[in-house]
């Protein structure tokens, strides 16, 4: 009696809690809406099984617990129960399968429009680029990386030139414009993660990975390593700024090219190599 | 019942093979130590995996006096925050549950319950131990050695598994990675020892539709680690040369702490997809198992036969055959090519419809039965509620979309614990309840067991179930201290000391657990060959605990199935497996 009563109350507390509870998913600032949607239907989907399962167990232990005289039924199988079971298992799976499929279909094709955007991982810091007027980033490579040149920027490029180098600071995104995250690292895996654009993806030293989303709310997030990257793993932080189209390009004109970094790079070797420092 | 007979002699054929001699102990060395004796190294696995199993509970205490009261524990940092979680997940995953799953449960209950006098290569088992243990110990040694453990998280992933920006770097991950090849190679002894036994060793009229789920769920399991731990072998192997020798299996070219290496062409998606090709599999390793020996524990409690044997088996089939089809939903956010989500999330959501089956037999098992609740019983139901929570939450995090925002955060943490590590540990402990007696001889003490398992169950449920929550909220997993953010307000912090709390109060009622079990080895009650009336071979030795060779003179003959529990009309609630069907008509039970 006592246990079945427990055993209700473990999953009448389970869903008191998920309703009640003051812990729950940051508010969304990009057009993720269909993920949470689809976390929605499937917390409904999931949790009327959890209960179901848990009460008819608790039911059992109530109604057949062990009675002086008490004998169990001898059933081996009922072949139309269990197709019947399986079958409706497979609609309640299909059921959230099907809008999975259809919002990662969204998530993986980005939209022709979406401006790059690069982030790069290394132990433990963000940098971000932006592409300069002519919109094209340049390539990278991890031998080019130096004291100088820490993102690895090709400088015989001409498409990196113009290309925005932000370190040590935040990146800012207009408000309602696609996109395109182009994601590397130089050293291990990182994962650029702010928890209220909800996407998320690896950094793998070697390749360059992407995700898209658009802005939809000005503010500013933290920045987040996602993907175990060693010591200072926790540290690994930053900031995204949304902000509306206006202010975005005040705060653009402020940063520096790659070309102008460089430049700067070498007016200070030479002065160093000629001694006039 | 047309296939799994109870009331006919038909189909006992005379033995094809004449019996073997075995190697009989001729002294106490042989007896004890250097045994062959499958039972008595099925009590070595599981004491070995015990003791390293306490070694990680301690360090799961450590990790969450870090989390609920960051900044507290001076002797507890980044750098062994990340030892800890590394050397928690993986002794519990490997060094613990599959070991004592397979190496203890499968070597004790395999012969005896298909009637085998031992298993097949006494000699190749014993050894497995002992290379089993070496592995252990290369394992435990690393917590001695310069720069202490690796913490490069249990799943190593590369480059930082091996670059100095991660803890252990020195020795830690090299002695890792030789521990885990030691130990695959002593589990592939052990496996193809219960393989060979399930197949070549079963006594006569014990087909295999006739065999108790805890046989299919182990033999299964035992089929499916033969064919996964390669693949981690594998990439041990070459992570371990990428570590000493500088090749670049899994090594790009890459800048460690600013200067470049000398690394270049290696893939570290590659490792992920061989760590992962065994790593799924493994959970259900672990997994079908305790499916078996839950399905034995509710049969044999509830007085009642398994409900959809035939369907069972199957279920466990193919639960066995897809996970090797499912890997890469590990890997959704890895990187790899998006496409590659399409057919992942489907095949991890089929998978969800054989192990619904299971779950409707167990509970419809319990439907019209007689249901005793004993503490295996108890450990029975909390496994399902367990499971299918956690079973439930992995229908979030294979759906590709679900699991962009969800995975690397305490969502992930809170799923796995409660789907491959509460829900296992309570078949452990159940199973070990429900046999105890046949491999000592004495019941296992009723109060303290009692105590054991509440504060067990519901301790451990009000640490994963919250955890969850921290999950949605955005919590990344591998904190040490989650720190200054916008998005998590200071109730989490609250919730997760909480969760610290309950924690410590699970790993104390596990000390009880223990002395229970030494204690009860010298003054429980004297359990009898039988004491739970059950149908299964291991319950009708002649001896009890069953001598070498378990079975006296004569090798038993089975004429049923192994869920003959309250048929109609039998003198007794429960048939063995053993009973000729004459006596049974002699007794007027049913023709």
């Amino acid at each position: 009696m006592a246990v079945a009563i427990i055993l209700l109350l473990v999953a009448i507390a389970s869903v008191v809690f998920h309703l009640f509870s003051p812990w729950w998913w940051t508010p969304l600032a990009s057009n993720w809406g269909y993920i949470d949607h689809t976390i929605t239907l499937t917390f409904w989907i999931t949790g009327a099984v959890f209960v179901a399962v848990v009460g008819f167990m608790a039911y059992c232990v109530f109604r057949f617990r062990h009675q002086e005289g008490r004998q169990a039924d001898y059933n081996p199988e009922n072949k139309r129960l269990e197709w019947w079971l399986s079958v409706g298992t497979a609609i309640g799976v299909a059921a959230m399968l099907a809008p999975g499929l259809f919002v990662w279909h969204q998530f993986v094709t980005v939209p022709a429009g979406a401006t790059e955007v690069e982030v790069m991982g290394q132990q433990w810091q963000w940098s971000y680029r932006l592409p300069g007027k002519d919109g094209r980033l340049g390539t990278s490579d991890a031998r080019l990386v130096s004291a100088d040149n820490p993102m690895g920027l090709n400088p015989d490029d001409p498409n990196g030139k113009d290309d925005v180098v932000i370190q040590n600071d935040d990146l800012h995104l207009p408000i309602g414009k696609p996109v395109k995250v182009l994601l590397r690292s130089i050293d291990v895996l990182h994962d650029f993660y702010v928890p209220e654009f909800r996407a998320k993806m690896d950094m793998i030293p070697g390749s360059v990975t992407y995700y898209w989303f658009t802005p939809t709310r000005t503010g500013t997030f933290d920045v987040l390593c996602a993907e175990l990257c060693g010591a200072a793993h926790a540290q690994m932080r930053s900031k995204v700024i949304v902000e509306e189209e206006k202010e975005y390009h005040a705060w653009l004109e402020k940063q520096r090219t790659f070309a102008g970094l460089s430049e700067q790079g070498n007016v200070s070797k030479a002065a160093y190599k000629t001694g006039r420092e | 019942m047309v296939d799994v007979p109870f009331d006919t002699v038909a189909g006992v054929p005379p033995a094809e093979v004449g019996e073997v001699e075995l190697y009989h102990p001729k002294s106490w060395w042989t007896r004890y130590v250097f045994s062959q004796d499958a039972k008595v190294i099925a009590v070595q696995y599981s004491i070995t995996a015990m003791a390293i199993g306490m070694v990680a509970l301690v360090l799961s205490w450590l990790m969450r006096l870090q989390l609920g009261f960051p900044g507290t524990f001076s002797f507890i940092d980044a750098n062994q925050y990340l030892q800890f979680i590394t050397m928690h997940g993986m002794i519990m995953v490997i060094y613990l549950l599959t070991a004592l799953f397979l190496g203890g449960f499968g070597n004790y209950l395999i012969p005896l319950m298909v009637g085998a006098r031992d298993m097949v290569f006494p000699y190749v088992n014993m050894l497995s131990y002992w290379v089993y243990l070496l592995a252990v110990l290369v394992l435990a040694s690393t917590f001695f050695v310069p720069g202490g453990p690796t913490g490069a998280g249990w799943t190593l992933y590369p480059p930082q598994a091996i670059l100095s920006g991660s803890p252990g770097q020195d020795w830690g991950i090299i002695l890792m990675l030789a521990s885990l090849i030691l130990f695959i190679i002593g589990f592939t002894m052990g496996g193809l020892n219960y393989v060979v036994t399930v197949l070549q060793a079963r006594t006569r009229g014990m087909t295999l539709m006739r065999m108790p789920l805890t046989v299919w769920g182990i033999f299964t399991a035992t089929v499916m680690a033969l064919l996964a731990f390669p693949a981690l072998f594998v990439a041990s192997v070459m992570l371990l040369l990428d570590r000493l020798l500088g090749t670049s299996f899994f090594m790009p070219t890459l800048v460690e702490m600013g200067e470049l290496t000398k690394y270049g062409g290696g893939s570290p998606i590659l490792f992920q997809h061989l760590f992962w090709f065994f790593g799924h599999p493994e959970v259900y390793i672990v997994a079908l198992p305790a499916f078996g020996i839950i399905s034995d524990l509710i049969s044999t409690h509830a007085r009642k036969n398994i409900f959809g044997y035939r369907m069972m088996v199957w279920a466990i089939v193919a639960i066995g055959a897809l996970s090797f089809i499912v890997w890469a939903h590990h890997m959704y956010v890895s990187g790899m090519h998006p496409y590659f989500g399409f057919f992942f999330a489907t095949t991890t959501l089929i998978i969800a419809i054989p192990t619904a089956i299971k779950v409707y037999n167990w509970v419809l098992t319990l439907w019209r039965g007689d249901i005793h609740l004993t503490i295996p019983m108890l450990f029975a139901l909390a496994f399902i509620i367990t499971f299918v929570n956690g079973g439930l939450t992995g229908l979030f995090l294979g759906n590709v979309v679900v699991d962009v925002p969800l995975s690397d955060t305490m969502f992930v943490v809170a799923h796995f614990h409660m789907v491959m590590g509460i829900a296992p540990i309570l078949a452990v402990f159940g199973g070990i309840y429900h046999w105890y007696p046949k491999v000592t001889g004495r019941m296992l003490n009723e109060v303290l067991g009692r105590f054991h398992f509440w504060v067990t169950f519901l301790g451990a449920y009000a640490v994963f179930f919250p955890m969850h929550y921290l999950g949605l909220l955005g919590m990344p997993r591998r904190y040490h201290d989650i720190g200054e953010t916008s998005f998590i307000p200071a109730s989490a912090h609250d919730l997760n000391a909480f969760m610290s709390v309950a924690a410590l109060i699970v790993g104390f009622a596990q000390l009880v657990f223990i002395f229970n079990l030494i204690w009860s080895l010298f003054k429980g009650k004297e359990a009898g060959g039988n004491p739970w009336g059950a149908t299964s071979l291991e319950w009708q030795t002649p001896e009890t605990p069953p001598g070498h060779g378990n079975w006296g003179k004569e090798l038993p003959i089975v004429y049923r199935w192994a869920y003959d529990y309250s048929v109609p009309g039998a003198a007794r609630d429960f048939v063995p497996q053993n009973e000729p069907p004459t006596r049974l008509s002699a007794q007027g039970a049913h023709p």
